[in-house]
């Protein structure tokens, strides 16, 4: 399994210099959203998967990425962003967060992009559909503005669900 | 030579001491000070004599000079100077102790901690200075005194240095030697020149030998018949005369020959080193090929037979050869079960002491494999059954033999195949327990309990968690923490713990465990697309019942009615929430299974059939799913999971039985 773990840098407006700066775009309704290029491990269409029982709505189930289970999440339908259809347009960002291997399923994948610090912008405290907790600063570049998202720290938050002592209330 | 880091020895050596601290416990715990036997104390002073070498070699001196001390006692009483006195094997049970805690702290980079060390050399050096003549006549007597080989060879081997192009080798000569009884070699080097004039092709070497053993001079001498024109050989009668001088030099080369016919397995040699991720990482590849395996099974079940002859005839050859790969590799990871059994004498032996009591403990099947992430996931339970057997089973020997037994009580540790699952027990023959106490504890703590209660469901209360129906709180056990823990553990592996006991007479534990961890026997069922894996060993039977068999009953569900035993019917389809509409249970199939000997029906769609899977974890990337165990690969590549039937019985079955 290539594992692209790397130590997630300082977040936060204090230290901009540390920030990462390549990310990979994405889209989820209307919005254009950046996580850090290290913590994707790679992208894929969306297959199968296999129900859990218990789960949120917005687990789907999972999958078998080469031998390892692997959970997926629909970003569209976490955060009710765009419509969740499942075609053969369908993507799916296979993450590495925290030792963990994750896929998330998104509207489209655009590009990759560098911003210079200079380019990154503190969040403001409201404004997208991503708690302002998980959103680490906004890239500007040119006429387009990317949310750059703690994927790790949202990910591993509790309402995500993935983790243990993470909601399990459905029953 | 200097450019050789000796650090990376350091784990081997801390490896093979800890091991060899483990063989010189056992070996001192057989120990009795009328059965002191050669072989035995020889043994000991090898696991010790290595320790001490490694330990001056890379340097840890406390380790050595402690070391040095223990094998000078080990001498003493190998050579007969001294007896074995309880005193004394107390002591090396005790330095075994301190050498353990001196490597540990080696191996860490501590300090070491000179305390016990110290204070333990004191006593070995009174021991030493004491009264070294303790070692009363007879009891020397045995032990070199008289050897069947009185008589021997004096042999001296000189090949000539063109032997090694006649495609003789002296390694085979001397080696076959060794079959006629214990010798000692010595080899001459003379001829052996500087490095950079050797010659690869020549022997250089000459050896002397003393061979003792009654055998004829033909014998020895048919030996190096093949070398007969290469070589100045003398065999020469042995004088006796010299004999008491060499006998206790001799004496370890006669005990590893004795000690390597007795243990064939252990001294083997032929075994390597192998780190657990290597193993693991090959176990995880052999999965990835099975499930291959099954995928290119399922593909060639679309095509025509008669066409692809050829195809099938790979196919099932891969097959066979995939499940040999597969034993293969699990036998890799099995150990023999003696790796938990073997540290409990010790500690048998301690508490007992510290207790009181007399305990004789007896094992049994200690050669029964199991996967070694079971082995180590079972031995704390293991410790705490024994624990508590000893402190609460035996009783005091006064008080035994007041009840007209043994004054020793007796533990019995076992282990066996049954099926597919390895069983091991735990069994003393102390009081047993107490239903009555345990029921007023029960109920003195709210649990729920009343007298009718059978038997069985009266023990499954010690399983509570915060339990105890010990009297006095001892350092031993008795604080209640225990069989709460014993239990879940034994259940995070699948397994299952059964208790027996009769008031008066003891008390056995069974635990029963799955071979490995890795694989499982399933059978794989649908439930509208989904397929789901039940353990076989869980699988009772499958039936579709007749609708005056299916009963809705007031607040309990729907159960069903199998040769007059009502089960409570489970839905899988609804336990998991997945769409679809409910079926009728007579128009289903009913698979009742068995978990913690409660039953249970579930309704599925369909059987699909048996087949291995191999166990992946959920947990790894997501979370703990409630009555799911673990996930599997299934031969298209999709997702099933595997129910985990004991948490589905325990779910369902809870409100029938209160």
């Amino acid at each position: 399994m290539s594992s692209t773990t790397s130590t997630s840098p300082p977040t936060g407006h204090a230290n901009r210099v540390g920030m990462p700066n390549e990310f990979l775009t994405f889209t989820l309704g209307d919005e254009e959203y950046g996580v850090d290029i290290l913590k994707v491990q790679e992208i894929r269409g969306y297959d199968t998967v296999t129900k859990i029982p218990d789960a949120p709505e917005f687990i789907k189930g999972v999958i078998n990425l080469r031998g390892t289970i692997v959970p997926v999440i629909d970003m569209r339908l976490k955060f009710r962003l765009g419509r969740a259809e499942y075609d053969a347009f369908t993507v799916m960002i296979i993450l590495n967060v925290a030792g963990r291997v994750v896929g998330m399923v998104v509207d489209g994948v655009s590009d990759v992009m560098q911003l210079t610090p200079e380019q990154i912008r503190p969040a403001p405290e409201f404004g997208s559909a991503m708690n302002a907790r998980y959103i680490t600063g906004l890239g500007a570049l040119d006429d387009r503005m990317l949310i750059l998202v703690d994927i790790e720290k949202l990910m591993m938050a509790p309402d995500m669900a993935l983790v243990d002592g993470g909601s399990q209330a459905l029953q | 030579m200097s450019g050789i880091d000796l650090g990376r020895f350091h784990q081997t050596f801390f490896d093979e001491s800890a091991e060899g601290l483990d063989a010189m416990e056992s070996a001192l715990l057989r120990l009795t000070p009328d059965g002191a036997d050669l072989e035995t104390i020889n043994g000991i002073f090898r696991a010790a004599h290595s320790i001490k070498g490694g330990a001056a070699t890379f340097g840890f001196s406390a380790v050595a000079g402690f070391t040095h001390l223990l094998e000078t006692l080990l001498d003493q009483l190998r050579s007969g100077k001294r007896a074995t006195t309880p005193e004394a094997i107390d002591v090396l049970l005790r330095s075994v102790d301190v050498l353990r805690g001196l490597l540990d702290d080696a191996r860490a980079g501590r300090a070491d901690d000179a305390g016990a060390a110290e204070s333990l050399s004191v006593e070995l050096r009174r021991l030493l200075d004491g009264p070294a003549a303790v070692a009363a006549a007879p009891t020397s007597a045995p032990l070199p005194g008289p050897a069947p080989a009185r008589i021997g060879w004096k042999i001296h081997f000189a090949p000539h240095a063109s032997l090694f192009a006649s495609g003789n080798d002296p390694l085979r000569i001397l080696r076959e030697l060794q079959r006629l009884g214990e010798y000692r070699v010595t080899c001459a080097i003379e001829r052996l020149p500087a490095l950079e004039d050797c010659v690869p092709e020549t022997c250089y070497l000459a050896w002397d030998i003393t061979l003792r053993g009654d055998c004829p001079r033909d014998a020895v001498a048919e030996v190096f018949a093949w070398v007969e024109d290469e070589c100045a050989l003398g065999i020469e009668p042995l004088d006796s005369a010299p004999a008491a001088s060499p006998t206790p030099a001799l004496a370890p080369a006669r005990a590893a020959v004795a000690a390597a016919r007795s243990e064939p397995a252990r001294s083997d040699g032929a075994s390597i080193r192998v780190a657990t991720e290597k193993i693991d990482s090959l176990v995880n590849l052999v999965g990835e090929l099975v499930i291959t395996q099954a995928m290119l099974q399922q593909l060639a079940n679309g095509l025509d037979p008669v066409q692809h002859e050829k195809l099938f005839t790979g196919l099932s050859q891969l097959e066979r050869n995939t499940r040999s790969i597969q034993e293969a590799v699990m036998a890799t990871r099995m150990l023999p079960v003696d790796f938990v059994f073997s540290r409990f004498p010790r500690m048998v032996r301690d508490l007992a002491g510290k207790l009181g009591k007399q305990v004789r403990m007896l094992t049994s099947g200690e050669q029964t494999e199991i996967d070694k992430g079971v082995i180590e996931r079972i031995a704390d339970p293991l410790t705490h059954l024994v624990r508590n057997a000893i402190d609460h089973g035996i009783e005091l020997p006064d008080e035994r033999l007041a009840a007209g037994k043994d004054a020793i009580g007796t533990l019995r540790l076992s282990a066996s195949h049954q099926g597919g699952h390895i069983v091991v027990e735990v069994a003393d023959d102390g009081r047993g327990l107490d239903r009555a106490r345990i029921l007023a504890k029960a109920s003195e703590r709210g649990l729920a309990a009343s007298e009718a209660m059978s038997d069985a469901e009266v023990w499954q209360l010690i399983f509570a968690p915060g339990f105890s129906t010990a009297e006095s709180v001892t350092d031993v056990s008795g604080r209640g923490v225990g069989m709460d823990v014993v239990k879940k553990n034994i259940e995070a592996l699948n397994g299952v713990v059964e208790i027996s006991s009769e008031r008066g007479r003891g008390m056995r534990v069974t635990i029963r465990l799955p071979l490995t961890l890795a694989i499982l026997d399933g059978m794989s069922v649908a439930v509208g697309e989904e397929v789901f894996i039940l353990p076989l060993g869980a699988v009772v039977e499958s039936l579709q019942p007749r609708p005056e068999q299916v009963k809705r009953m007031a607040q309990q569900g729907t159960v069903v009615r199998v040769r007059n035993e009502y089960l409570p019917l489970v839905d899988l389809r609804e336990w998991f929430g997945l769409p679809g509409t409910r079926t009728a249970a007579h128009e289903a199939i009913v698979v009742i299974v068995e978990a913690e000997s409660r039953k249970l029906a579930l309704q599925i769609d369909d059987l699909v059939g048996q087949q291995q899977v191999v166990i992946k974890s959920l947990e790894a990337n997501y979370r703990r799913v409630r009555g799911v165990s673990g996930a599997t690969i299934l031969g298209d590549g999709r997702v099933a999971l595997i129910v985990d039937v004991s948490a589905v019985v325990r779910l369902f079955s809870q409100p029938l039985a209160a």
